[in-house]
């Protein structure tokens, strides 16, 4: 088991500052959910942890592999590759990459079979699957999940959110859950950490967070959430 | 998001300014990346060496390459383009005497492409749209690519034959009087015409599939509203850099169509200079043909920024 | 497969043949016909065409067809070999700055970016003058000349490909930058490099002609279509032939190339195909005095398909409503069709189609501009960028309301400044791009106010827009429907959102309603299968975090997957041999309450 920890990392794009100063440890075998409307740097954040940006200051330490599932299934499979080799490419030197990619289909609950298959056979959710059993494949410690269900249909978010979860549980990932959703970041999260304009404005247990928000903006967040028996009144 | 006018026109004008730079210094290098001496390949084999010699010292050949270099650019500042090897005339006034007819040919036939093209290709986009009239659509797009893929210079030679040989409607050759031009104007006019209408309406086509010509037609605005004031601005944008790109294009086919007309333009003047190694003159000519493609492209951006306030915030 | 694809369409087949005879001549012609080509004939020198010189002799009376024929294996050689040499050339400028340091990588693409301005033809001059005249030199002045382009375009494919999360997705697990170019860059870019390829093969020959004419390309005793063209045409004005001998090989050749590479663009382009145009309506009786009926309601697409099949519902003035559903289930595709937005090639028909008690297609479209106000889903696109956005909301009352510029004008500014819009006399005159998401979504509710909207259509119109800024849109929706007495129609895939804010909702599945139900008995009494796992399957605020998510197991049909029976059957857990045989139809279940499914009130209770 390991952590993933941000140590006063802030990232700037010319004169924007996208991540202004931010430290967070995601605990080992923890899930960590990030909320934060678009543009407040939850990406740009992620996209530091796995080396796809450089912080403009500060650093971030792993014990282990971190891995991370993109937002979009259509986008993020090479459409000319098939999922076997997509899932194979990530794997370290020396696996059984045939029986491994086998393996991590089953686990992701895909037909082994379908190992050959373009992405392009498959659906929004069975893509979503093999990104994940893709990010398993090179055996990482953490796992970095970027908005997973929010390109999915609804009917389909569930049953990725569940193997999630499931998957977490039975490897002692940690992860680090992305999501401007704040009721499926509640679900799958222990801890929350509530992101603006770049910087971590809360973070604690879900429980706290979400029963007892310190800051002005997590209050606004939770007031504005859809639920499901509140009605809105107009204005 | 910073949107205006001096940033846009900072950027641009540096633009402008590198390009023209390197065009200068790949015009100063041409002559000296020619193997072998450029004097002894122009006067030929035979040219006794002390004449070579001495033309070598004429042309500052002989110095250092940076004095060269510096010689040649402050020349350009003073408006000195070189002397030709051949006829020992200065080449500024050469191209003086030349440049105007080719000016006058390629925007001629540029007014003419683009007074054809534009009404074409909208009607054509109005009357397919929608994939209706598929005969209409396959017979204008297959004409268009004919027509696009014949070079200019073989329409040249066709047009002669047909029209000027064998019907003698026209003159053959030369620019003196009216009729002379018609010719050397339709080989230009017609291929780049072809594409330009292709293009405008597979511009206005794809226009008219976004939201906002939608929410013009979800506010019922008349079909020709919806056309004239939602769709064809929007369409203008890429028509025009591609535009832009054809009006230089068409610049260089003058050169051969020139030819095929003994035009007395900077075309014909440029081929015979390259065939007789009167080197000077080649790089001044491909300067000016060069000067005159940068500023096609100047032009263009800035008639963009102004009718796309969003162009002047795109990235360079 | 793809390559099929291209000798499918007339033109594609057409030039593939005409390429095909152009190799094999370039293959045969010079063993065939080589010494006729050769032979010089003092007795018959500079004739015209005849019939044993179908393109007459030249000056030293050799025979002019079977030089052009001769001549094709130099002629496509040459280009061919130009365009290898530029495509590779250009490729390599076009995908090194990937791999290079930064500043190298800049250079690089500066340089790119100044030469592709010039024409091609200008290049190959300047190039010409380096390499000298003559056949080597022509062939890397015109290599040289494409690529530039070649270059640019390779770069324009690669900067595309390389911004998608699969590029991403493999540097993070570790992928190098040679293998993410070989592995997954250019196999993605390949195909529109090799199309622009075959159109580039067809220039070099137009261009190789073009110098080769002009003197300054093949020499003497070589010869290629460009060098005969040049000799046959000091002598046009005597005959013709043997100038447009050579002429109408060069065009057909370049002809052939440049048709086979729009064929195969054509192709390429096809799976990105969107169509465009018309609505049609039919109608027949007024109805039971609702603001909007719609009765039996299809919309249908060529080869078969049909999105919307049969959906009938009512809006009653100043009533909320929601439509939920998926994508794919019709739920846009009915709103369109209900404000008359269906273009061309989709038919929309119905039994009835009604807005205020008249037929929809016989409403003038000055009461629809006025009365109909829609709302889309993304307010980034919906507004034309090149126009101020006061001027896009003054167009509505010049046009149906007969104000003046100055009237109208003053009416936007009014109307922003209802929507909440601060400093609205100031935002009126700015592009929508200085606009926000949320603000943006807020000027188009204010161009719907222009008018005196009876019906408010929004699709989906907070789906792009942040938590805090959606609740704020509802919230004006709800304002307008209280203070103007105006109905909504929301259509929305998050049944939350609908069940915060709506009277009624209507669940459509694969083209159908499959539940209509007020909205406080959809917590309680909703009874559809299809319904209730959604209820179930969507988290929110209060789900049980201990408890496993309810999972619909597969996934909705596509609106051509459709076949008989209930489209849901493959999904529900109660499915039986009556559903997957025999589609329900929408029945009614109790007050303000229908269900299609054939299951009884116990059979469905049961799974609740």
């Amino acid at each position: 088991m390991s952590e993933l920890v941000f140590t006063n990392v802030t990232v700037r794009f010319g004169h924007h500052t996208a991540v202004d100063d931010v430290s967070l440890t995601v605990p080992a075998g923890q899930v960590v959910g990030l909320v934060g409307e678009s543009g407040s740097g939850k990406s740009t954040l992620a996209a530091t942890a796995v080396g796809l940006r450089k912080p403009t200051e500060g650093h971030i330490r792993a014990d282990g592999k971190v891995q991370m599932v993109f937002q979009d299934p259509y986008s993020s499979l090479d459409p000319r590759m098939s999922i076997g080799n997509s899932i194979a490419e990530a794997m370290p030197r020396g696996t059984d990459k045939k029986a491994e990619v086998a393996r991590l289909l089953e686990l992701v609950h895909l037909d082994p079979g379908r190992a050959s298959a373009l992405p392009a056979r498959l659906s929004g959710g069975q893509r979503q699957r093999v990104a994940l059993a893709r990010a398993l494949a090179g055996r990482p410690r953490v796992v970095i999940a970027d908005e997973i269900t929010s390109a999915l249909d609804v009917s389909v978010q569930g049953a990725v959110l569940n193997l999630v979860r499931d998957l977490q549980r039975q490897l002692g990932l940690s992860m680090l859950f992305i999501s401007h959703n704040l009721a499926v970041v509640r679900y799958v999260s222990d801890r929350i950490a509530v992101m603006k304009a770049g910087r971590i404005v809360e973070e604690g247990p879900a429980g706290e967070v979400l029963e007892d928000p310190q800051h002005e903006y997590t209050r606004e967040l939770l007031a504005a959430a859809p639920r499901r028996h509140t009605r809105l009144e107009a204005s | 998001m910073t949107t205006g006018w001096v940033p846009f026109a900072r950027r641009r004008a540096l633009r402008f300014l590198t390009s023209l730079w390197v065009l200068v210094t790949a015009a100063f290098l041409m002559i000296h990346l020619i193997p072998g001496d450029p004097v002894r390949e122009s006067l030929g084999l035979t040219a006794p060496p002390d004449l070579v010699a001495a033309r070598r010292a004429a042309l500052g050949l002989d110095d250092p390459l940076p004095v060269q270099y510096w010689h040649y650019l402050s020349g350009l500042f003073r408006g000195e383009f070189g002397t030709s090897l051949i006829s020992g005339t200065p080449v500024g006034s050469l191209i003086g005497d030349r440049l105007p007819a080719t000016v006058q040919l390629a925007v001629l036939a540029f007014l003419v492409v683009v007074a054809v093209a534009v009404p074409v290709g909208v009607v054509m986009a109005v009357l397919t749209k929608g994939g209706r009239r598929r005969g209409g659509e396959l017979a204008f797009t297959s004409t268009s690519v004919v027509l696009a893929a014949i070079p200019e210079f073989l329409l040249a030679v066709g047009l002669v034959s047909l029209l000027a040989v064998q019907l003698n409607l026209f003159p053959v050759a030369g620019n003196d009087a009216a009729g002379s031009w018609v010719l050397p104007v339709l080989a230009l006019a017609i291929g780049p015409a072809a594409v330009l209408a292709r293009i405008v309406r597979v511009e206005l086509l794809s226009v008219l599939g976004n939201d906002y010509v939608r929410t013009a037609r979800a506010k019922r605005l008349p079909s020709r509203l919806v056309y004239v004031r939602h769709a064809l601005p929007n369409a203008v944008t890429a028509t025009l850099t591609l535009g832009g790109m054809m009006l230089a294009a068409l610049v260089a086919g003058t050169v051969l169509v020139e030819n095929v007309f003994a035009w007395p333009g900077l075309g014909s003047t440029i081929v015979g200079s390259i065939q007789q190694k009167d080197y000077p003159a080649v790089q001044g000519i491909v300067l000016v043909y060069g000067a005159g493609v940068l500023l096609v492209n100047l032009v263009v951006d800035v008639v963009l920024a102004m009718l796309d306030p969003r162009s002047t915030i795109r990235e360079a | 497969m793809r390559r099929l694809t291209v000798l499918r369409s007339p033109v594609g087949a057409a030039s593939a043949v005409l390429l095909t005879v152009l190799l094999a001549l370039a293959i045969l012609a010079p063993v065939l016909w080589g010494d006729r080509a050769a032979a010089i004939d003092t007795d018959a020198l500079q004739q015209g065409p005849s019939a044993d010189h179908l393109l007459g002799t030249d000056q030293l009376g050799r025979d002019i067809f079977f030089r052009v024929l001769v001549a094709t294996r130099l002629t496509i050689g040459l280009a061919l070999l130009a365009t290898v040499i530029g495509v590779v050339t250009g490729l390599v400028l076009g995908s090194v700055p990937s791999v290079l340091p930064r500043w190298a990588a800049r250079i690089v693409i500066s340089g790119v970016n100044i030469a592709v301005a010039f024409p091609g033809l200008l290049l190959a001059l300047f190039f010409a003058v380096i390499f000298g005249t003559g056949t080597i030199g022509a062939v890397l002045a015109i290599a040289f000349a494409i690529t530039p382009s070649f270059a640019r375009l390779t770069q324009t494919l690669t900067a595309s490909v390389s911004g998608r999360d699969f590029i991403a997705a493999a540097r993070v697990c570790g992928v190098g930058r040679f293998r993410l170019l070989t592995r997954h860059v250019l196999p993605n870019i390949a195909e529109p490099l090799v199309i622009n390829a075959t159109l580039a093969a067809g220039s070099a020959l137009t261009a190789f002609a073009g110098l080769s004419f002009l003197g300054i390309g093949v020499q003497a005793p070589s010869y290629d279509w460009g060098r005969l063209l040049g000799e046959g045409l000091n002598r046009i004005y005597i005959s013709p032939a043997p100038a447009l001998g050579p002429a109408i090989a060069v065009v057909l050749a370049g002809l052939a190339f440049n048709l086979f590479g729009e064929a195969a663009a054509a192709g390429h382009r096809q799976r990105s195909h969107r169509a465009t145009a018309v609505p049609a309506t039919t109608s027949s009786a007024p109805d039971d005095g609702g603001l909007l009926t719609v009765r039996n309601l299809h919309v249908s697409f060529p080869g078969g398909i049909t999105p919307v099949r049969g959906v009938s519902f009512t809006v009653h003035n100043g009533e909320m409503i929601g439509v939920v559903g998926e994508s794919g289930s019709g739920k846009s595709l009915t709103a369109l069709a209900v404000s008359r937005l269906v273009e061309h090639p989709g038919t929309v028909t119905a039994d009835a189609l009604e807005f205020g008690g008249k037929p929809l297609d016989r409403t003038p479209d000055r009461e629809l501009g006025t009365r109909l106000a829609m709302v889309f889903q993304d307010p980034t696109t919906s507004f034309n960028p090149t126009k101020r956005i006061g001027r896009q909301l003054s167009e509505v009352s010049e046009v149906h309301q007969g104000l003046g510029r100055v009237a109208a004008a003053r009416k936007a500014v009014d109307r922003l400044g209802a929507v909440r819009i601060p400093e609205p006399e100031r935002r009126a005159k700015q592009y929508p791009h200085e606009f926000s998401g949320g603000m943006r979504q807020r000027a188009m509710i204010a161009m719907g106010l222009m008018g005196e909207p009876q019906l408010v259509i929004a699709d989906e119109p907070t789906t792009a827009l942040d938590v805090t800024v959606q609740r704020e849109v509802l919230k004006l929706l709800a304002t307008i429907r209280e203070d103007r007495s105006a109905a909504v129609l929301l259509i929305s895939h998050d049944i939350t959102v609908v069940a915060q804010t709506c009277d009624r909702v209507l669940v459509m599945y694969a083209g159908r309603i499959v539940e209509e139900l007020p909205t406080d008995e959809l917590f309680t009494a909703a009874r559809h299968p299809y319904t209730t796992a959604l209820l179930k399957a969507v988290p929110d605020l209060d789900t049980d975090r201990g408890a496993p998510l309810a999972v619909i197991p597969g996934r909705p049909p596509e609106p051509g997957e459709i076949g008989r029976g209930c489209p849901f059957a493959p999904r529900c857990p109660l499915a039986d041999d009556q559903c997957r045989t025999e589609e329900p139809e929408l029945t009614d279940f109790g007050p303000d309450h229908r269900v299609a499914c054939w299951k009884s009130e116990t059979e469905l209770a049961g799974v609740r």
